[in-house]
C-alpha cells in the first residue's frame, strides 16, 4: 500500500470568495502582512501499489477536481 | 393540445433532492404526467423528458451536483441526452448537467458568500430551446431563487462560443445576485434538448404559492418539444 495525496486548487483566475473571507477575519485575530488567501481541498489516498500514475491522475482529474474550476497535483508520499 | 396529451416527464429523486415534488407538480401543471425516477436505478421508465430538480443530492459533498453525477440513473440520462431527448437541470440539477458534461462550465460558491434566496427577474434570451419555446426572446419573468453556489462560471473560450450560438438561455436583470459570469443564470446544450438553470421556475407556476405563473412556460414548451422528438 501507498499513501498518495491529492491537492486541489481553485484555477488563479477564479475567484475565490471563501479565501477572501479567510483572509479578512486574519485581521481580527490580529494578524498583519498576510496579502491573499485560497482555500482548497487536500485528499490523502491508501492506494494498492498496482494502481499507477495514470489511474491517479484520472482519479484526481474526473471526480476529486472539476478541470473546469480547479487545477489539482498528485503526489506520493 | 392533443399532440401532448399523454406526455410522461420524468423527475429525478437523488438522496437529499428537495424540489422534486414541486417539479412534479408543475409537470402536472403543464397537463404531463409526472413519472418518479430514482437515483439508484438505471431506467428511465420509457419518459419523454426528464427534470433533474433542485436540492442539496448527496449533501453537496466534494461539490455541489459532483456525486449525484455518478450516480446509476444519470448514465441514462446521458444517453438520453445524445439521443435527443430533452432534459431540464433546475438548480442542483444545473449543477449536476454540468457536473455530468451534458452542459458546459460550472457552478460555485457566490461572490459575496450569502446564500440567496429571493425573487429573481430574468430575461429570456432564446426561445429557440425544447425548454423554452413557449417564450419569446427578450421576455422578462420572475422565478424564485436560492442558490448559495450559484456563480456560473466557464472559460473565456466557452463563454464566446455560448454567446456566440445563442445557448446563453436566461440572464440576471435588475442587479447580478451571485457574481455569475455575463449574468447568465441559465445555457443550453449545442443542439437546445438540455437546459440548466439556477432559479426555480417549478416554484412560479401558480399565484397562491410563488411570485409569479411564469415559470410554468419551461414545462409547456417541452411538450411541444417531445411531441417532435
Amino acid at each position: 500500500m501507498a499513501r498518495v495525496v491529492v491537492d486541489v486548487m481553485p484555477k488563479p483566475e477564479i475567484l475565490d470568495p471563501q479565501g477572501q473571507a479567510v483572509s479578512r477575519a486574519l485581521s481580527r485575530i490580529g494578524v498583519a502582512g498576510v496579502a491573499d488567501v485560497r482555500q482548497g481541498k487536500h485528499f490523502e489516498l491508501e492506494v494498492d501499489d498496482s494502481v499507477d500514475d495514470e489511474t491517479l491522475h484520472r482519479i484526481a482529474g474526473s471526480l476529486l477536481a472539476n478541470p473546469v474550476i480547479e487545477d489539482w497535483t498528485v503526489t506520493r508520499v | 393540445m392533443s399532440e401532448t396529451a399523454g406526455m410522461r416527464i420524468g423527475v429525478i429523486t437523488f438522496p437529499g433532492t428537495l424540489d422534486d415534488v414541486d417539479a412534479a407538480r408543475a409537470v402536472r401543471y403543464a397537463g404531463a404526467e409526472p413519472v418518479a425516477l430514482w437515483h439508484g436505478d438505471h431506467d428511465l421508465r420509457g419518459v419523454d423528458a426528464v427534470v433533474v430538480p433542485g436540492g442539496f443530492s448527496y449533501g453537496d459533498y466534494l461539490r455541489a451536483g459532483a456525486i449525484a453525477s455518478l450516480a446509476p440513473i444519470m448514465t441514462e440520462v446521458i444517453d438520453g441526452a445524445r439521443r435527443g431527448l430533452p432534459v431540464l437541470g433546475i438548480c442542483n440539477g444545473f449543477q449536476i448537467l454540468c457536473e455530468a458534461g451534458l452542459l458546459p462550465g460550472a457552478l460555485v460558491r457566490n461572490a459575496g458568500l450569502h446564500f440567496v434566496c429571493r425573487d429573481q427577474r430574468l430575461r429570456v434570451e432564446s426561445a429557440a430551446t425544447a425548454w423554452t419555446s413557449r417564450y419569446t426572446a427578450g421576455d422578462e419573468i420572475v422565478v424564485p431563487l436560492k442558490s448559495g453556489e450559484g456563480r456560473y462560471v466557464a472559460d473565456a473560450a466557452t463563454l464566446g462560443e455560448l454567446e456566440a450560438e445563442g445557448r446563453v438561455v436566461f440572464r440576471y436583470t435588475g442587479g447580478n445576485p451571485n457574481g455569475a459570469m455575463s449574468d447568465i443564470a441559465g445555457v443550453a446544450s449545442a443542439d437546445g434538448r438540455v437546459v440548466g438553470l439556477m432559479p426555480h421556475p417549478e416554484h412560479a407556476i401558480d399565484a397562491l404559492t410563488g411570485p409569479s405563473t411564469d415559470g410554468l412556460g419551461l414545462f409547456t414548451s417541452v411538450l411541444t418539444a417531445a411531441a417532435m422528438a
